[in-house]
């Protein structure tokens, strides 16, 4: 059985809440005293039917305000597969929340509302999962109850928002007709969508091929820390634990040490204290290299005859998640996994408008949700992947020297 | 399917052995928060994991409330020994003495809200700055939003509104003096990816997890253990039962089910079956008010 990370967007109606209870409700993934918490909640808002909604409502001060403030996870299973759902909110003011839900995600539903079509926040979603390379999308075109069910409605849907999939280069989209509400399409194919000749959600979610979705091809490894346990039995045991970001590390494979740029081999593979031919990503790791050389936390460990790329001066797209505005010039830390650089962001480019995919002038400082193009200059040389190639190894964060915050997440170009 | 393939059980574990690995490169003093339980045990089990052959870089803490079941408590020092991990142990009883401490009374009076102030007291008195612990986002509604790396301010209190965005596979673990940082490496398990790990990986477990004949009352559809921690009223009946534990807390808190599923595969069998969620089904505690972790994760609870 493997395991599927999955991220819904949608506006603020448009029933995400919904769709996800209806999901965990249908595959019988919800439990008798939820339920029983659930009616009594319905109740008190004095609806007929089981709010599935209130589900996936978490804290009592979004309660309060009937509205979700935070990325919250689910988890749920079939026989085929493990679910991961990051339950992200719809809200103008909380793209971070997506980016954050959005950064592990496999697959995206974006939803739609029949009724609206594709609309301004349906672009800001597909753009995000665009910038963020979700290798899968489903656009579910939701309420299909209020629109009778038109074939035609769905039709212009699907016209309009393949445009944006080609403006926007997303590959793999999928299409599905349903009413979260009445659970049409959602674990079984409606009976009054009959035009209509996909799978319904639950399958297609249980059935896309996700195997190809790491990348197996460039091995990367960054050390998180060295395991000298210094014993009488272990008086000579050095290994470098960490995990493979990507690709696959054998036995006697010629590696290079970086950014020190010092060749060696591995004389040793382990997981959790067994010996290994061979291991891939995303297993957690410890290597052990032939030749004596001194190598700390944050340096990376690749094949020689495929090496990333070693710079201090870093073209990148910066989503920027903090209150605080960005202040070029300012000092940060840049984390890229577990190498920790002091860094400078030396130069924004331009704004990104992330409903249009426009360029725009920079003339205050970033604000919080915006997207930017700039020049980040670090400490020391990184030692990365552009995103586009390798997600795993082209991916960082800033951190605020000052308040510790996350404040930025880093796409390396 | 491609020869690079992991099962879920196999990323979990790896995602969980990265993110030990993070707590023992960025923090100075980390401290497992263990409990006894089954999640702990598997906590413990990962950590020796990912520090093998060397030994776990930091102490298993018990914030002992008294009021453990006994086979717990011999379970965890016969841990302690095997992975030869520190224990360090401080009781609820010395710090409600200390602090004169108002105990709960009434028919079940748990000291569980009290166990904030003897962690509070025990990460001041050795500066632990990072504190992990085994809940899981599938327990619980304030769980589900709670972070890998969760930043908590000088009282232990959680902000909700105020939790760093979790990217990627990066962990932020930068704190300023006085701040301490809670740590759930097993976030992503549910109740069933923990029991079948358990299961692949032959640890072992108290045995109250498993079928065996208990006194008992039944009170509002629960099992309570009968034992000197509670009050038996002349109204209730004690009983005898075959039961077993879905969760160990304290005595005063948990409660029992009908059981006779005496091994590892029954017990898989019987929670793949059930129709009850693990909190709702054990814990007496979260049913007092709807928001109850809530309001105890901001004042500092696990």
């Amino acid at each position: 059985m493997d395991l599927l990370r999955f991220i819904t967007a949608g506006s603020v109606d448009d029933g995400k809440s919904t769709l996800i209870g209806r999901l965990l409700y249908d595959s019988k993934n919800i439990l008798v005293d939820q339920l029983e918490a659930l009616e009594k909640q319905t109740r008190n808002k004095e609806a007929g039917v089981i709010d599935l909604a209130l589900l996936t409502d978490g804290l009592r001060a979004e309660r309060e305000q009937g509205i979700t403030i935070d990325v919250a996870y689910r988890y749920f299973s079939t026989p085929q597969r493990k679910f991961i759902i990051a339950d992200a909110p719809g809200h103008v003011q909380y793209t971070r929340n997506m980016i954050t839900g959005a950064s592990n995600a496999n697959l995206i539903i974006i939803l739609v509302d029949a009724r609206q079509g594709v609309v301004e926040q349906t672009r800001r979603h597909s753009i995000i999962a665009s910038l963020l390379k979700i290798p899968h999308v489903v656009v579910a075109v939701n309420k299909m109850d209020l629109v009778e069910y038109s074939q035609d409605v769905y039709n212009n849907i699907l016209i309009d928002y393949a445009e944006v999939a080609k403006q926007l280069g997303l590959k793999d989209v999928t299409y599905i007709p349903i009413s979260a509400l009445n659970g049409d399409n959602i674990v079984d194919r409606s009976s009054v969508i009959d035009w209509y000749e996909g799978k319904p959600l639950l399958q297609l979610l249980e059935e896309v091929e996700i195997g190809r979705d790491i990348n197996h091809a460039d091995a990367r490894f960054q050390v998180q820390l060295v395991i000298r346990p210094q014993t009488t039995d272990l008086h000579d045991y050095r290994g470098y634990a960490g995990k493979v970001a990507s690709g696959v590390y054998r036995k006697g494979d010629k590696v290079t040490v970086l950014p020190a740029n010092i060749e060696t081999s591995i004389s040793k593979l382990e997981i959790g204290g067994e010996e290994k031919e061979e291991v891939f990503a995303p297993q957690s790791v410890i290597i052990h290299l032939a030749d004596d050389i001194d190598i700390s936390r944050g340096d990376s460990i690749v094949k020689t005859d495929d090496q990333p790329q070693v710079a201090n001066e870093l073209e990148v797209l910066l989503c920027w998640l903090d209150e605080k505005p960005l202040q070029p010039g300012n000092k940060y830390y840049l984390q890229h996994n577990s190498r920790l650089l002091r860094a400078v962001v030396k130069q924004v480019e331009y704004k990104l408008d992330v409903n249009t995919l426009q360029q725009l002038p920079v003339e205050a400082g970033v604000k919080l949700n915006e997207v930017v193009k700039a020049t980040i200059k670090t400490a020391s040389p990184l030692v990365y992947d552009s995103y586009a190639k390798n997600q795993a190894d082209g991916s960082a964060i800033l951190v605020d020297e000052t308040s510790n915050n996350t404040v930025a997440a880093v796409l390396l170009q | 399917m491609s020869k690079y393939h992991l099962d879920y059980l196999e990323q979990l574990e790896a995602e969980s052995i990265h993110i030990f690995r993070e707590i023992a490169a960025q923090f100075e003093k980390p401290a497992l928060l263990f409990s006894g339980g089954k999640d702990s045990i598997t906590l413990v089990h990962l950590a020796k994991k990912a520090f093998a052959p060397g030994r776990i870089p930091f102490p298993l803490v018990h914030i002992d409330t008294g009021h453990n079941f006994p086979e717990a408590l011999a379970y965890r020092d016969q841990l302690a020994e095997e992975v030869k991990a520190d224990l360090v142990v401080r009781k609820v009883e010395d710090t409600i003495k200390q602090r004169d401490l108002t105990e709960p009374k009434g028919k079940f009076a748990s000291r569980n809200w009290l166990q904030t102030y003897t962690l509070l007291d025990t990460i001041e008195e050795f500066g632990f700055d990072a504190c992990i612990g085994g809940a899981r986002r599938d327990e619980e509604k304030a769980r589900a939003k709670e972070r890998i790396f969760s930043v908590r301010d000088e009282f232990g209190q959680w902000n909700p509104k105020l939790q760093r965005p979790e990217l990627w596979g990066i962990y932020n673990g930068r704190i300023h003096k006085g701040e301490n940082v809670r740590v759930f490496p097993i976030s992503n398990w549910t109740e069933l990816d923990i029991w079948n790990y358990i299961r692949k990986e032959n640890i072992g477990l108290p045995s109250i997890y498993f079928s065996h004949e208990r006194e008992v009352i039944a009170h509002e559809g629960q099992l309570i253990a009968v034992s000197g921690f509670i009050q038996v009223d002349d109204t209730d009946t004690v009983i005898k039962k075959r039961v077993r534990y879905r969760t160990v807390g304290d005595m005063t808190c948990t409660a029992a089910v009908e059981s006779a599923a005496a091994t590892l595969d029954e017990v898989i069998n019987e929670i793949t079956a059930a129709r009850i969620s693990e909190r709702g089904e054990t814990r007496i505690d979260d049913k007092v008010t709807e928001a109850a972790m809530e309001d105890r994760k901001k004042n500092g609870y696990f």
